[in-house]
Order: C-alpha cells, then sequence, then structure tokens
C-alpha cells in the first residue's frame, strides 16, 4: 500500500469512528427532544381514530412500549439501532425501513438534481458576471441571483404549478410520474424528467442564488491575483484564464458551500415535496412529527445524519482533489 | 363515523369559505344511463395510514378501506339500514338477538367463499376487541351463531340497539377469516393490501404517491363496479389539488379539497361538480367545551350567557364564510331521526348576557374585565384559530378576556383531556348516525377518564342526563329510543358542558364526467360501485 493510500484509509477509519459517536449523540438528542413535546404516539393515534376506549389507548401504549421508563426505551432505541433494526411504524403498520426506503429515491432524485442544477447554473452565471464584472449581463445575472435568494421557495413552486403547469400546460403539475396511463422504458424515464423539472428548479433556487454570487466574488478576486496577471503576461487567452486558472482556484469556496447546504436542502424538501406532491421522504418526517411517531422520525433523522455526515466526507475529499495543496490527514 | 382529530380536517378547513350553501348538485344529470369502463383518479386527505378501518378508524382510512371491504349493511340518506354482505335482518323483541341471513354467491378477492364463519371471525375476535370503537359498541356482543353458511345470528347481554348503526363497510368492515386467524391481526401484511369481498381489488400502493386499484370482475353485484380503475393519488396541498383538477388530472375529492378562494371558480366551471351533499353520516361539528373545575364556567348562567353573547349569523359569515350551518343542539338536522326540532337558540342579546354576568356574582372590574378565561386550540385548521378570534372579540364585549392558546394535536389532547388544563376548548364531533356512538363519551358522567382523548372531560355529571343516556343505549323500542334522544338534547343544551358552535359545510369537488358516486348516505365513503366516467 503507497503512503497516500495508507493516508487517505485512515482517515477515512478515523472520520467513521468519529461519525458513529456523532450519530449517537443525535440520536439521543433527538430522542430527548421528541420526548419533551407533550403527548406521545398514543394520544395521536387515539385521537385521530377517534376512540374513547381506555383499553383501545392502554393497549396501544404497550405495544408502542410507551409504558416503559423514558431510560429503558431510549435504550431499546439505541441497541435496535446499533443492530441496523429501524424498529415497527404502528400508524403505517409496516417496517420503518420499508416506509423510509420506498420514499428515500424520490428524495435522493430530487435533491441530487437539484443539487446539479444549482452548482452547474450557479457556476456558469458566476463565471459569465465575473468575467463581465459590471457589464449590462452582470447587473442582470446578479438582479435575477437576488430575485431568486428572496423569493419564497413555496410561492415559487405554487407560481410555476400555475404557469408552466395549468396555464401553458408545457408540464405536470405534481407527482413523480403520471399515474393513470404508466409509461414504460424510454417514455417513463421522460415522463419522470419532465415531473422533475418543476420541483427541482424551485428547490435549487436560493442556493443557485447563493452559488452564483459566491463564484462571481471568488472569481473576481482570483482575476487580481499575480498568477492571472503572469498568465496574461505569457499570451494565454481569456477563455482559458477563466475557465483554468481562475475558476478553478474558486471552487474551493462552493464547494465548502455545498457541503454546508446539504442539511438545508433536505429540510427544504419538506415544502418541495408537499408543494409539488412529490413523494418523498420530507412529508414523511413531517407527519411523523405531529403524529409522535417516534420509530420512524428518528429513523429519518439518524439517515439523514447519515447522509450529510457523508457528503461531507466527500466534500473533504474533493478539496484534496481540487487543491493538490490540501492533504488529507 | 365518530370525528377523529386526524390532519384529515387540515385542508377541508383551511378550504373552508366563499361559497354560498347551496350547491351545484341540480346539474348532475340523473337521467343517462351509466357506462362501463374508464380509470377514476381520485385523493383522499391526507393519505391514509394503513388501508383496513378495523384497527384504526383514522377519517381518510374509512374512505379508502369501503372501496374494497365491505359491512354487512349500507346506509341510505335517511341513515337508514340498507342491505349490501346481508340480505336481510330480524331484530327480536327483546334486542338480544339480531339475525342476518347472508348474500350468497359472494367471493374474498383470492377466490375463497365469504361466508358466515367470516362474520362471526370478525365480530368477535377482531371489532370487538381491536376496534377503537368497537370495543364500546360491541361490548355486549357475547357470541354469534352459525348454523349454516348464510345465516349469523348475534347474541347480546343487554339490548345493543348502536349495533344497527356501526354496521357499514367503513365502520365495521368484515375481514375475511383464512386470512386474520394466523398471527397478529394487528400487524397482518392485508392491513396495506386488503383482500375483501368489495368492487375493488389492492393492486399496488406506492406510498405518498397513489394507491392503485382495480375492478372486482368477480363482483357479487354483476356488471358492477363500472370504472376498470380506481386511482387514489396523494395531494399534501390544496393548491396543488386545485391545479390538478383544472389540468384534468384529478376527478374527485372530499373534505373541501381546495383553497377556499377558489371554490367560487370551481362552482362557475360547468367541468365540475361542486356539492355539500354526503355528508350525513360524518356531520362533523365544531364545539366548544367548558371545564366546570375553573371558577365561573362551573356555574351554568355563566355559560348561558357565554352563549347568548355570540352572533352565530356573524359567526357563520365571518368565520365559515357562510358555509355553515347554525345548529341549536349537539344532534344536527342531517340525523333525522334524533334531531330536536323544537330546540332554537335564544336571541343574541349583548345586554342579556351582559345582565346574566352581573347576576350570576361577577361584575366587572376597575379594568372591565369580570374574568379571565383560556381557550385551547389545537392546530387542525386555521378556521379553528378563525373561531377562537371572534370569540374572543366577542367574549370581551361581555367583559370577559380570554387567552388564545394554540398547539398541535398530541399536545393539546394532553393539555385538554390528559391534565384537565384549560378554560375552554374547541373540538370537533360527530353525532354519527346513532348518538350513542357519537356523543355519549361526551354526557356521560361514566365516560370520564383522565388520559383518553376526546370524551367527557368538563367535570359534568348530571344524575337525569346520565339515565337519559343509559336509556337509550338499550331501549329496543325505536319511538322511546327517540324520545329518549330528544330529551338529551333538551338536557343537554340546558346544562351546556358543551356548546355547539356550527356545521361546517363538508365540500366535495368533482368532474362533471362523473356520475352516479355519492349513492348512499356514506357519501364519499360509498364504494362507487354506481360510480361511472362519461366518455
Amino acid at each position: 500500500m503507497s503512503p497516500r493510500a495508507r493516508r487517505i484509509l485512515r482517515f477515512l477509519t478515523r472520520r467513521v469512528a468519529q461519525a458513529a459517536v456523532l450519530l449517537v449523540c443525535i440520536a439521543t438528542l433527538d430522542f430527548l427532544l421528541l420526548h419533551a413535546a407533550p403527548g406521545d404516539a398514543a394520544d395521536a393515534i387515539a385521537g385521530e381514530a377517534g376512540t374513547a376506549d381506555p383499553g383501545y389507548i392502554a393497549n396501544l401504549r404497550r405495544q408502542l412500549g410507551l409504558d416503559q421508563p423514558l431510560p429503558i426505551q431510549l435504550g431499546r432505541y439505541l441497541w435496535r439501532l446499533v443492530q441496523g433494526d429501524f424498529g415497527y411504524s404502528f400508524r403505517y403498520g409496516q417496517t420503518v425501513a420499508s416506509l423510509i426506503l420506498d420514499r428515500m429515491p424520490a428524495t435522493l432524485l430530487l435533491m441530487g438534481a437539484a443539487i446539479l442544477f444549482a452548482v452547474g447554473t450557479g457556476i456558469v452565471l458566476g463565471t459569465l458576471s465575473a468575467r463581465f464584472a459590471n457589464s449590462w449581463l452582470d447587473r442582470a445575472v446578479m438582479l435575477l441571483a437576488l430575485f431568486f435568494y428572496a423569493t419564497p421557495l413555496f410561492w415559487f413552486g405554487l407560481m410555476s404549478i400555475v404557469l408552466f403547469g395549468v396555464h401553458l400546460g408545457w408540464l405536470p403539475t405534481g407527482g413523480i410520474y403520471d399515474v393513470a396511463r404508466r409509461a414504460t422504458g424510454l417514455a417513463f424515464i421522460v415522463d419522470v424528467a419532465r415531473h422533475l423539472v418543476l420541483p427541482a428548479v424551485t428547490q435549487s433556487c436560493f442556493f443557485l442564488a447563493i452559488y452564483t454570487r459566491l463564484v462571481r466574488t471568488s472569481m473576481l478576486e482570483a482575476y487580481g491575483a499575480d498568477y492571472v496577471r503572469f498568465a496574461r503576461a505569457k499570451g494565454i487567452g481569456e477563455v482559458r484564464i477563466a475557465l483554468r486558472h481562475v475558476l478553478r482556484n474558486s471552487l474551493t469556496p462552493l464547494v465548502t458551500m455545498v457541503g454546508l447546504n446539504l442539511g438545508a436542502l433536505f429540510g427544504g424538501a419538506v415544502l418541495t415535496e408537499t408543494v409539488f406532491s412529490w413523494p418523498g421522504i420530507g412529508r414523511l418526517m413531517y407527519d411523523a412529527v405531529f403524529q409522535r411517531d417516534v420509530n420512524l422520525l428518528l429513523s429519518i433523522l439518524v439517515l439523514s445524519s447519515v447522509m450529510v455526515i457523508l457528503a461531507n466526507l466527500v466534500v473533504d475529499m474533493l478539496y484534496a482533489a481540487l487543491t493538490p495543496a490540501v492533504e488529507l490527514r | 363515523m365518530v370525528r377523529g382529530m386526524g390532519s384529515a380536517r387540515l385542508s377541508r378547513r383551511a378550504a373552508l369559505g366563499g361559497v354560498a350553501a347551496a350547491s351545484a348538485i341540480g346539474r348532475i344529470p340523473w337521467t343517462q344511463a351509466s357506462q362501463r369502463g374508464g380509470t377514476l383518479v381520485m385523493t383522499i386527505i391526507p393519505e391514509p395510514p394503513s388501508m383496513v378501518s378495523a384497527f384504526n378508524t383514522a377519517a381518510p382510512l374509512t374512505v379508502v378501506s369501503p372501496k374494497l371491504l365491505e359491512g354487512l349493511v349500507t346506509y341510505d340518506a335517511q341513515l337508514s339500514p340498507q342491505p349490501k354482505l346481508a340480505t336481510g335482518w330480524t331484530i327480536a323483541p327483546d334486542g338480544l338477538s339480531i339475525n342476518f341471513t347472508l348474500r350468497q354467491g359472494v367471493h374474498w378477492h383470492d377466490g375463497r367463499d365469504f361466508t358466515s364463519a367470516d362474520v362471526s371471525f370478525t365480530l368477535l375476535n377482531l371489532i370487538r376487541k381491536l376496534h377503537p370503537r368497537g370495543r364500546s359498541t360491541f361490548a355486549a356482543l357475547t357470541d354469534v351463531e352459525t348454523p349454516d353458511a348464510h345465516t349469523a345470528v348475534l347474541r347480546f347481554s343487554r339490548p345493543s340497539p348502536a349495533v344497527m348503526s356501526a354496521l357499514s363497510g367503513s365502520e365495521s368492515p368484515i375481514l375475511p377469516k383464512h386470512i386474520y386467524e394466523i398471527g397478529d391481526p394487528l400487524t397482518n401484511p392485508a392491513n396495506n393490501a386488503p383482500i375483501g369481498t368489495g368492487p375493488f381489488r389492492f393492486v399496488e400502493w406506492k406510498r405518498g404517491n397513489f394507491i392503485a386499484l382495480e375492478r372486482n370482475p368477480a363482483y357479487w353485484d354483476t356488471g358492477k363496479p363500472n370504472l376498470d380503475r380506481l386511482v387514489v393519488k396523494t395531494y399534501n396541498d390544496a393548491t396543488a389539488r386545485s391545479a390538478a383538477f383544472e389540468t384534468g388530472e384529478l376527478q374527485l375529492a372530499s373534505t373541501t379539497p381546495v383553497p377556499l378562494a377558489d371554490i367560487e371558480r370551481f362552482r362557475k366551471n360547468p367541468a365540475f361538480v361542486v356539492t355539500d351533499k354526503g355528508d350525513e353520516m360524518n356531520n362533523s361539528m365544531d364545539l366548544m367545551g367548558f371545564n366546570f373545575r375553573r371558577g365561573p364556567l362551573g356555574k351554568v348562567e355563566v355559560r348561558q350567557a357565554l352563549r347568548q353573547a355570540i352572533n352565530f349569523d356573524a359567526m357563520v359569515r365571518t368565520v365559515w364564510y357562510g358555509m355553515a350551518m347554525k345548529i341549536a343542539s349537539p344532534v344536527p338536522p342531517v340525523v333525522p331521526q334524533f334531531h330536536n326540532a323544537a330546540l332554537t337558540a335564544p336571541p343574541f342579546s349583548l345586554a342579556q348576557a351582559n345582565q346574566a354576568l352581573d347576576k350570576a356574582g361577577y361584575p366587572r372590574g376597575a379594568d372591565n374585565i369580570r374574568f379571565r378565561l383560556t381557550l385551547d386550540v389545537p392546530t387542525i385548521s386555521d378556521v379553528y384559530q378563525r373561531e377562537a378570534e371572534f370569540l374572543r372579540q366577542t367574549f370581551r364585549q361581555v367583559g370577559v378576556e380570554t387567552e388564545i392558546r394554540i398547539s398541535d394535536v398530541p399536545s393539546y389532547l394532553r393539555r385538554v383531556f390528559g391534565e384537565y388544563d384549560f378554560d375552554l376548548c374547541i373540538m370537533p364531533g360527530s353525532a354519527t348516525n346513532d348518538p350513542t356512538v357519537g356523543l355519549q363519551r361526551y354526557y356521560w358522567s361514566k365516560a370520564a377518564n383522565k388520559g383518553v382523548p376526546l370524551v367527557n372531560a368538563w367535570g359534568y355529571a348530571d344524575a337525569e342526563m346520565d339515565q337519559v343516556l343509559e336509556g337509550a343505549a338499550v331501549e329496543v323500542d325505536a319511538a322511546k329510543r327517540k324520545a329518549l334522544f330528544q330529551r338529551f338534547q333538551e338536557i343537554a343544551m340546558r346544562d351546556l358542558p358543551i356548546l355547539p358552535l356550527g356545521m361546517p359545510l363538508n365540500i366535495t369537488i368533482a368532474s362533471a364526467k362523473l356520475h352516479d358516486f355519492m349513492t348512499s348516505g356514506e357519501g364519499i365513503r360509498d364504494p362507487l360501485a354506481d360510480a361511472w366516467l362519461q366518455a
């Protein structure tokens, strides 16, 4: 094993161990927070079912393990988690793992598309803006970014539904594919892509605005650096300078920002998924809070923590790839 | 159906308003002959948590379940029982047994025959033991005899007239014995993929997305259902539902599915039918409970004075935008067999209310305030919050200062019903088609049970009230039972542990191409066997 590979391995091992400790802390904190809210899952289910039968509620509490003292409930939950068992949701009559797995792909698809769109468009707009700083193009881009930054997500979503879905009829108004006429093969992929456009763009607006401004600012800074003047002196073309010398050096702050935004992006998914009837995890999480469905909510929170931790790991490794000066330790 | 406290009401309540009570039901062309085929896309708000309404009776669940699972009977718009899985029944004069003749030639979706053994197993082992309300309704059921495959005789230890009102497919679905006799019924996979006798069969459920059902070709009502497929799609946002209706993606939704500002537009659009019918069994009311333990509220004069201070006409206009019915008793007029039409609301009068409060011994203080109250409101909908604000303004005029406390449903239930830490609270309630099932819980002194949601939490106990309710619960004679419930309403409004605020209309929107979709008193809970789409 080369020293570099060994160093990376050591880095990964340490980070995974840190992540495990962090996860237990997150799970415990989430558990305690949720139990600090008045009322439990039995209250929620009994209220929803409209029962007036004390026996039914006592049965529910026993089944849900709510008749046990809090430390035992926490201990049981953590022990199950360590074994990779997320438990059973009595409200849904299904294992939590299958509930989450059913909904996770839709959320990952939406988030992935939103990040790609935000980063891609942010880089293009930011580069154009920096390259032609203070021109009318720069001003237009900055105005657009300000608009995206300031617009509430749900309003943007609803307006795009009304415009593109109802009035123009170009795109579907919601859902992940056409339920009444289910396509197969390539037609299905096209159908999903058409359904993805509005929610992904809506979800990415805010971040797109940040990335555009970020890329513009750090590129402008890089344009003033000595190595750019040197490159110009060598006679390298403006496009090549912009892309290879300026942009590449401006990507580090962008990568940092994307890594930080992943958690927020996941949180914003609740709104986007609600407005666009997108069958993802956000709405499941939202309902779990109001149903006091501890198993389900904690599992979603723990899984999203895993995702954020993993994403940050990837970000750290990207630094090293982007800037050789950064070493993984 | 007893109203649960799910978020079902969220969108419905968010969506009320802007429309006059009159509906466009007259637009339905009744005379057309039905057509076969087509896919109906409907939505249920919110998405049901599971699909069998025997173990959880959350409102959305009771809408999807009857499409696949049937009860012994259904109910017409007058709420009298009509044949379904049972073709006939005889109630013994002493009320201690009911003899059901079951329909022949009925098959479960997996091909097995439906027999009296299924009825016996379902009622004794599932409904009586595990159903949220069935545990009370069927408490006196001692046995179900099955002399032959198509006869089921229910035996009771005391007369239980409410049972005849609790046999619909949504309330007491009959489940297949061969599927449920193995393992824990509560975790049976069939709870999310039902095997029933109903007009539609289960195909698949993509949670958060849609439930797909298909026509049951072996349905006992030959030729029915008319539709080939029934898709229940999930929309969590009222505006999204509006858009889906307008693009033609969505064809049917109840519980006031779109924002109130949109309803007028739908009513004017000939492509849609907008109606408030089909709410006879559901009859959900908005109620306000008084905590007798809290100072002034223990005095009936104070409670009556607060009632008289409310201008209900103005309340219907401003809180519900005209889309609600005023009610003067907890059994609304849509339940004609028990409603007491003689009861009327006292005329609205701030002067008399003020006088009554003075006389009750609560004069205005130096700050012009007689006393202060809290008003607890669950975050089921913004309509509840509007009601609370209206009441605060109203009570201020008679020198009563009200602090509104808004909390999410489990917190609200815990505070009001778990800790009795409230003065006034707003909650949903329903007489259902039988006040023993729907209302006894709120008025009977023995129903009081700290920690059980939506029961008598007022500290209310009246000997005659108890006697009337207990009598009605076992009275076999229909006329005598009606008289008892008439008296019940008189006492309820005399003692006023609960003030009925109003009965909001439940708006259903459907594509004008959809016909015969709410043919019974069960409304949107109807199995939709008769529904058909115009090509």
